[in-house]
């Protein structure tokens, strides 16, 4: 079987899972939603908010991300299903793109719906000239994020103890997703009289970051999730 | 067969080269206190002040070397035709180091910091980079103690190793981008005279003999442990045949 097959499958069983289980939807969601009103409470003040939104739709799905990361694997310790696909003889890089290509699509959806809220909440206008740039911002971080975040929960998985190793090892690496997003974000936000074309160096940065991880990623998990 | 030999007693660390090694950075450390707090002049404008970097800088160099020799050594590691247990403690040992003294750096710096520019902290790529590294080599010595194998231990750590070497230049870059007018950080060469460099240089040497001794004497006991773990084994397989025999 195809490396690519490999990763469509089990792409679809993660997402399955996450459909029916719904855990995402009832309780991720809701978290990070609770995490912007938390930023409210905690920075006060209207204006402040919406210059800082970019910032803080990032670093929401970044906390949010902690959860569903954790969520990602422990759905493949409880039954011992990672030792079973690896014993089975199934290529880890092809578990390591799809648990990335199921990651993304549920980070996909929690930052749509963290992007509305800071729309809502924190009054963050985002004009019609800087959607593509947006839309491109989003796509290469979260491409990033779910190479990271699968890399280090495969690494964190298993063994108890290790879930509070998780942030200690993924929040440094993914430092510059968050410098590079925000920026982006600014000018396509338009904040501070950012113009779009400020944005487009970062996308550089985040695609660099994205093909650095998934390369990296797909050669070294199965060393990582090796028990 | 491996050796069973007690290794507590039996077997110190020290060697005669390690012993000349550690009376050498000694001596150097108190040829720095001399140079560094009695016979170096005051700055012109950071008066006392100056003497920090004297522990400042070799302790920054010192950390920046010991993360390259962990990043040479984990490779080392990795690559099959190198790959020996003995990379992979030294990988560890000097990480242990490197951390130790990148908090000396970023303790000093700050304190430094507050002196010459009125703040502690200032989001300079310079600093900031040091900083994450500090943090991500935390994280690299918390992944050595997740347990498995040496083997295991030593791959896993390996990967976090080389993955942390790749991200240094990504975050650097991207907080230089980030703060592109950042402040002037550099020691300002030229206003140091003769003696404040001898100084510096008296400290770079003495701080790099420390570091050969520490990481020399780490990894010796590293592979003590490893040995140990190897050996408590044995003997919890010996003595379970033993409780076998014996029925």
């Amino acid at each position: 079987m195809s490396t690519w097959r490999i990763a469509r499958l089990i792409a679809a069983k993660d997402l399955r899972i996450e459909l029916r289980s719904r855990v995402v939807t009832n309780q991720v969601l809701p978290f990070a939603a609770l995490v912007m009103v938390m930023f409210a409470f905690a920075l006060d003040n209207d204006n402040v908010l919406t210059r800082v939104a970019p910032g803080l739709v990032w670093l929401a799905t970044m906390f949010s991300m902690l959860v569903l990361v954790q969520r990602s694997f422990a759905v493949e310790s409880a039954d011992g299903a990672l030792d079973a696909l690896q014993v089975a003889g199934v290529r880890p890089g092809g578990i390591f793109l799809g648990k990335s290509m199921a990651l993304a699509a549920q980070l996909a959806v929690l930052e749509v719906v963290l992007l509305l809220a800071a729309i809502v909440l924190y009054q963050a206008e985002v004009a019609w000239s800087g959607a593509v740039l947006l839309v491109t911002t989003f796509l290469a971080a979260t491409t990033g994020l779910a190479f990271v975040g699968t890399l280090y929960g495969g690494l964190a998985a298993g063994a108890k103890g290790r879930e509070t190793l998780l942030p200690l090892l993924m929040l440094p690496v993914v430092a510059p997703v968050l410098i590079g997003a925000t920026r982006a974000t600014e000018a396509a936000f338009g904040t501070n009289g950012a113009s779009s074309s400020e944005g487009w160096p970062w996308i550089g940065l985040l695609v660099l970051f994205a093909a650095l991880f998934g390369t990296g990623g797909t050669l070294a998990f199965g060393s990582l999730i090796d028990e | 067969m491996p050796d069973l030999s007690p290794v507590s007693i039996a077997r110190p660390t020290g060697t005669r080269f390690s012993r000349v090694l550690g009376i050498a950075s000694l001596v150097g450390i108190a040829w720095l206190v001399v140079f560094g707090l009695f016979l170096s002049p005051n700055d012109a404008t950071q008066k006392a002040g100056v003497r920090i970097l004297y522990i400042h800088v070799p302790s920054a160099w010192l950390a920046y070397l010991a993360f390259i020799v962990t990043g040479v050594s984990s490779a080392a590691y990795l690559f099959k035709r190198t790959r020996s247990l003995t990379w992979d403690r030294i990988a560890g040992a000097s990480a242990e180091v490197g951390v130790l003294f990148m908090g000396v750096t970023l303790v000093s710096g700050s304190l430094w910091g507050r002196i010459s520019w009125g703040i502690f902290w200032t989001w300079d790529s310079r600093l900031t980079t040091t900083a994450f590294l500090f943090v991500t080599y935390i994280g690299y010595l918390a992944v050595r103690g997740l347990g498995g194998t040496h083997q295991q231990r030593a791959r896993r750590s390996a990967i976090i190793a080389l993955l942390a070497t790749l991200e240094v230049p990504l975050v650097h870059f991207s907080v230089k981008w980030w703060r592109p007018l950042h402040q002037q950080e550099s020691v300002a060469e030229g206003k140091l005279d003769g003696l404040m460099l001898f100084t510096l240089f008296v400290g770079i040497i003495a701080f790099t003999l420390l570091y050969v001794w520490l990481v020399l004497h780490r990894q010796r006991v590293l592979a003590m442990e490893d040995a140990l773990d190897d050996q408590g084994l044995d003997v919890a397989l010996a003595e379970r045949r033993a409780e076998g025999a014996q029925v």
